[in-house]
């Protein structure tokens, strides 16, 4: 676990800025071949955008989850698939930096991801428990010091491209489905085993194979905070916030093709609106909508993360309608973009495509399926009272 | 009222294991407590106490365990008494 990557001292912006460029160059082909990004990854790693998350302390640079979030939208700007493998691992990287700097491994672990700027995947789905990332049926065993877990996992995020994967199970082998724990295991500590492909609408290059996992190393990579808590209080903000960031990306690019095309088209015929330019008027508002909403939620995060004693429902329930409202819009957004763009919007390979973006757009509604999401606000909302005030 | 919640929890908590068996520290998440089951729970309490739960008070903690819960519920009600 030794550093040997020098962080550049650029500002974050240039530095996402050169590794969006080497994403936006590789996007398509990347969409085409349904294949890992890893000419953008090799950019973040050059340019040490794995670790920013990590208190300086230990190696990183206490980057805020704002800054992390505009990250993501930049990147999602240039290659969505590029985007949700930076998300996703931004994400998995809060777990430690909110609940692994009490343990030794865990500070030791920080430091090596830093230093060596390693990617987390991500092991949270099941066969057999329908998506419910908080139930699980596998369990984790220890015996002499040694965790041993097997899971058949249907979807590991860039599976086979991670240095290390953070996976959930029962807490131990008499445990119930929802006493889970989250486990660190390093690449060389776990075998992945494939069952499953990943040849999907959109989202092609996250590469989220499926696969039996067999993993051994020692107890201590068990984080020990009960898998519930780190759910509630970083993971589920986190992923609902840089995804819901990374989505915006993705449309902020759709926009920003049919705006160019309606700028081209007025060049055209001088003194007429061209017919596209309503349209992009209506997105526009849409657009803002969405992003007001998420620099909202952020906000609201960033004051549960100095003050974790103030989590309470209403924020979960926030989280939640962030993104289950950023999810639908932006394809509503990215089909009224095509509708701008018409043929050259719908063709692949022209300034002006889009299509790869409403692909890619379509997994936000599935990643967490919203349709659980909203039966687990309806059930929230049966006890939680609605906040009457406009600014609280 | 520790009675009542017990009888409730029994009732509405989904658990695997017996409320009987669990101490009034016991954690209820570790024995099996779901979200949903803890927002029936609190419902079913709300109803039999008369109460509504404030929103600062809708958190895991509040329903940690038996105990915590009848401190939860003392609480509101005080501060209902008070009002």
């Amino acid at each position: 676990m030794n550093a040997h990557v020098k962080v550049p001292a650029a500002p974050l912006r240039e530095r996402i800025a050169r590794a969006a460029a080497v994403a936006a160059k590789f996007a398509d082909d990347v969409d085409a071949k349904g294949r890992f990004p890893s000419e953008t990854m090799q950019a973040l790693k050059d340019e040490g955008l794995l670790g920013i998350q990590i208190p300086a302390e230990l190696g990183g640079e206490g980057t805020s989850i704002a800054e992390i979030a505009e990250l993501c939208s930049v990147l999602g700007q240039s290659c969505g698939s590029s985007a949700m493998i930076f998300a996703m691992h931004h994400i998995k990287l809060s777990s430690l930096v909110e609940h692994g700097q009490k343990h030794e491994w865990h500070r030791e672990f920080m430091r090596a991801i830093a230093g060596n700027q390693l990617l987390l995947g991500s092991a949270t789905t099941e066969g057999g428990i329908g998506g419910d990332l908080r139930n699980s049926i596998c369990a984790i065993e220890i015996t002499d010091g040694t965790v041993r877990l097997e899971k058949n996992a249907t979807v590991i995020s860039y599976g086979l491209y991670a240095d290390a994967i953070l996976i959930t199970s029962r807490a131990h082998k008499d445990a119930a489905s929802s006493d889970q724990v989250m486990t660190v295991f390093l690449k060389d500590q776990y075998t992945l085993e494939k069952t499953n492909d990943w040849d999907t609408l959109g989202m092609r290059g996250t590469c989220s194979e499926g696969f039996v996992f067999k993993g051994e190393a020692p107890a201590e990579q068990v984080i020990p905070e009960p898998f519930a808590e780190i759910a509630a209080h970083s993971m589920l903000a986190m992923a609902h916030l840089l995804w819901s960031a990374l989505w915006y990306g993705i449309t902020v690019d759709a926009v920003h093709r049919a705006q160019s095309f309606v700028r081209a088209a007025a060049r055209k015929t001088p003194g007429q609106t061209p017919p596209g330019a309503l349209r992009l008027a209506e997105i526009s508002g849409k657009l803002q909508a969405i992003k007001t909403d998420i620099i909202h939620g952020v906000r609201q995060y960033e004051e549960i993360r100095r003050n974790p004693e103030s989590l309470t429902m209403g924020f979960l329930i926030a989280m939640n309608n962030t993104k289950l409202a950023t999810s639908t819009a932006i394809i509503d957004i990215i089909g009224q973009t095509l509708l701008i763009n018409g043929i050259m919007g719908y063709k692949n390979g022209t300034p002006y495509s889009v299509g790869r973006h409403l692909r890619d757009a379509y997994s936000a509604q599935l990643q967490i399926s919203n349709e659980r999401i909203l039966m687990n606000q309806s059930t929230m909302l049966l006890v939680n009272k609605q906040d009457t005030s406009l600014l609280g | 009222m520790n009675e009542t919640i017990r009888n409730l929890l029994t009732k509405l908590g989904g658990l695997p294991v017996a409320v009987d068996s669990l101490a009034d520290d016991a954690d209820l998440y570790a024995a099996g407590l779901s979200s949903f089951a803890s927002v029936q729970l609190m419902l079913g309490i709300e109803e039999a106490f008369d109460i509504e739960f404030p929103d600062n008070l809708l958190n895991r903690k509040s329903f940690a365990s038996i105990a915590a819960i009848e401190k939860t519920v003392a609480a509101i009600i005080e501060a209902q008494e008070a009002a």
